[in-house]
């Protein structure tokens, strides 16, 4: 994590007493603790699935088709947050969908952050006509609406996994290019960058070793930020019937299900979307104190 | 000076619509889906096939289909839907106004509420009523509008059932319309009972693509306040005994209004993005749940309209904004 850092060349003489650690500020800031705690605790939930869950996510039984939560009248032991119209544990489904979810969340918003920043440092950096071609893409890019491109990108490529995570890569880069763009054009106006220059250093040295630390605390929070929009968009397209087969339970199926049976059975809906909210949440919470922590000029 | 910039922008619109043509065109000539195959009835043989093919210029070369497509676009002939066998631009003639009503409601009740709890949190400040505000904004500025959308359908649909789920408009009192702008014409036109039916079916939809917007309304346009209420002209109307509420209405927000300004106009993009998925939640009739049956279903024309189309106002909604920022700023507006 030192690299994180301002490099030698940047940093200030530090008159005062040293700044705490980046991992003691991460490790005091409620929003990181609490939001990051929920994450880990999903990824537990999603990686032991099959030992947590109380029952066979996929297991149909239509004798026992939308049994209401524990608690509520006709509830039966087992089903603690009910079931669905066929007679499938709402609570395992609940858990067996993290698994899609972050999937989504950790592979798509991490190709959408390499290629987005990859794209916003060059131009950032380079400037000229490289600049100017990749901030006419953007814009090109942006003019879709996000919702209408990535359900056109999935009927394009077929539906599945595969797809939502291109379809999301696809779509988003351009956040971390515009971000990351001119992040990059701020720091290579700075003293610590023309000093490297002078020094003689070589460009990519210069991108990847001085600008791109300083670059990565922004990079990072972003990041953060586009997991929880990842997770979304993959509930809609599931919603709308594009992600994986219905074999496979996902948060935005149970969700499409639920909205059909909803006044039969509003916990099908209610608990995938009660889960779906948390998530979101945690990871804006996350990328909020992440910012907060790593900020270079707060730091101090 | 300011006519140079709207030619530049106009320019640059143009530029980037004409991309946005070329990429949903080339896009969905690499589907794998055949049209044509989901509308052949099960007798058809391949001569019947080749006909329809003929019939909708799917058998020409790529380039002499985006050369025949593009002329038309140009004399405002989008084709005819594949599916619902009626031109493109009448299809979306028709459906463009529901569309329109939702967003512009949707941008007004954004802007009011969260005009309204910026100001409320500027009037509380350092007070504990601040810390809530704050507290519940930083969750809410999180929530997208479909998560909004359906957590809206649990509250006013099933535990109190007080507003109709799905549709527009009782579908007993759409008679008698000369335009398709519904809520607008029965508002204009003295019909408050029909109008009253269209606002209970548009509230949800309505909220759930305000309540985002309002949220980053409340962040930036308190922090703006709470700046501007420690400048000196604010300072000097305390000392000539203004009161507080006065002191905010009148002497901080006209100053402190322009980022959120800027920012309400890039935001009420996505908001028109969202109109998308919230529509098909609530099968409310207009073009966002048109484009999902339309890119389901793999009607091409259908789908190059619907994208031209939302480039178009994306881009019109930007130069719009990039326009009412230079003219309300003194410095731009001499440059």
């Amino acid at each position: 994590m030192e690299h994180w850092s301002p490099t030698s060349i940047s940093a200030a003489p530090d008159t005062g007493p040293a700044p705490p650690s980046i991992a003691v500020r991460l490790a005091r800031d409620p929003k990181v603790v609490f939001a990051g705690g929920f994450i880990l605790l999903l990824i537990v939930l999603a990686i032991f699935a099959s030992l947590i869950a109380p029952q066979d996510p996929l297991a149909q039984n239509l004798l026992a088709g939308t049994l209401p939560p524990a608690g509520f009248p006709d509830a039966e032991p087992g089903f603690l947050l009910g079931t669905d119209g066929l007679g499938r544990d709402v609570l395992s489904r609940v858990i067996f969908g993290a698994r899609i979810s972050l999937t989504v969340a950790f592979v798509a918003a991490g190709l959408a952050c390499l290629i987005g920043s990859l794209l916003g440092l060059l131009a950032g950096f380079l400037g000229g006509w490289v600049e100017v071609v990749i901030s006419r893409l953007v814009d090109v890019w942006m003019a879709f609406p996000p919702v209408l491109l990535s359900i056109l990108l999935v009927a394009v490529l077929g539906t599945g996994l595969h797809s939502v995570i291109a379809a999301i890569v696809v779509i988003d880069w351009t956040r971390f290019c515009r971000v990351v763009r001119t992040e990059t054009m701020g720091q290579a106006q700075m003293d610590y960058v023309v000093a490297a220059r002078t020094i003689g250093f070589a460009r990519p040295a210069i991108l990847f070793r001085e600008i791109l630390p300083n670059v990565m605390p922004v990079l990072i929070a972003l990041l953060t930020l586009e997991m929880g929009i990842a997770v979304v968009v993959e509930a809609i397209l599931s919603f709308v019937g594009l992600s994986v087969s219905s074999d496979t339970p996902t948060w935005g199926g149970m969700i499409a299900e639920g909205r059909k049976i909803v006044h039969e059975a509003w916990w099908v809906l209610a608990a995938p979307l009660a889960a779906l909210f948390a998530t979101v949440v945690a990871f804006k919470q996350l990328s909020d104190g992440l910012a907060r922590s790593l900020d270079p000029v707060l730091r101090r | 000076m300011l006519l140079a910039v709207v030619a530049n922008r106009v320019a640059m619109a143009l530029l980037t619509l004409a991309g946005v043509a070329v990429v949903v065109f080339v896009l969905l000539r690499v589907v794998p889906g055949d049209p044509v195959a989901m509308m052949i009835s099960p007798g058809a043989g391949p001569a019947d096939i080749a006909a329809l093919k003929a019939h909708y210029g799917l058998d020409a070369p790529l380039l002499t289909q985006f050369w025949i497509w593009i002329k038309g676009v140009v004399t405002g002939d989008f084709g005819t839907s594949i599916t619902l066998h009626v031109y493109v631009t009448e299809v979306l003639a028709a459906r463009l106004p529901a569309t329109i009503e939702l967003a512009i409601l949707a941008l007004i009740v954004a802007v009011l509420f969260g005009g309204a709890v910026a100001i409320a949190g500027t009037l509380m400040r350092r007070t504990f009523g601040e810390t809530i505000i704050d507290g519940l904004n930083s969750i809410l500025l999180a929530v997208p509008d479909f998560i909004w959308a359906l957590a809206l359908v649990l509250l006013f649909a099933v535990a109190i059932p007080v507003l109709p789920l799905t549709g527009r408009i009782d579908p007993e009192l759409a008679e008698g319309f000369t335009t398709r702008f519904y809520l607008a014409e029965s508002v204009l036109t003295g019909r408050f009972a029909v109008a009253a039916d269209i606002m209970s079916h548009m509230a949800m939809p309505t909220l759930a693509l305000a309540l985002p917007l309002a949220a980053v309304i409340v962040r930036l346009l308190k922090q703006s306040l709470k700046e501007a209420m420690l400048q000196d002209y604010v300072l000097l109307a305390r000392i000539k005994g203004f009161r507080e509420l006065r002191l905010v209405l009148q002497e901080a927000l006209r100053n402190a209004v322009g980022p959120t300004l800027a920012l309400t106009g890039v935001q009420f993009t996505f908001l028109i993005g969202g109109t998308v998925i919230v529509e098909r939640i609530f099968s409310y009739p207009g073009i966002g749940n048109l484009a999902i049956d339309a890119v389901i279903n793999r009607d091409f024309p259908l789908i190059q309209g619907l994208v031209l189309l939302f480039g178009l106002i994306f881009i019109l909604i930007n130069i719009g904004v990039d326009l009412s920022v230079a003219a309300l700023n003194p410095r731009l507006r001499h440059a």
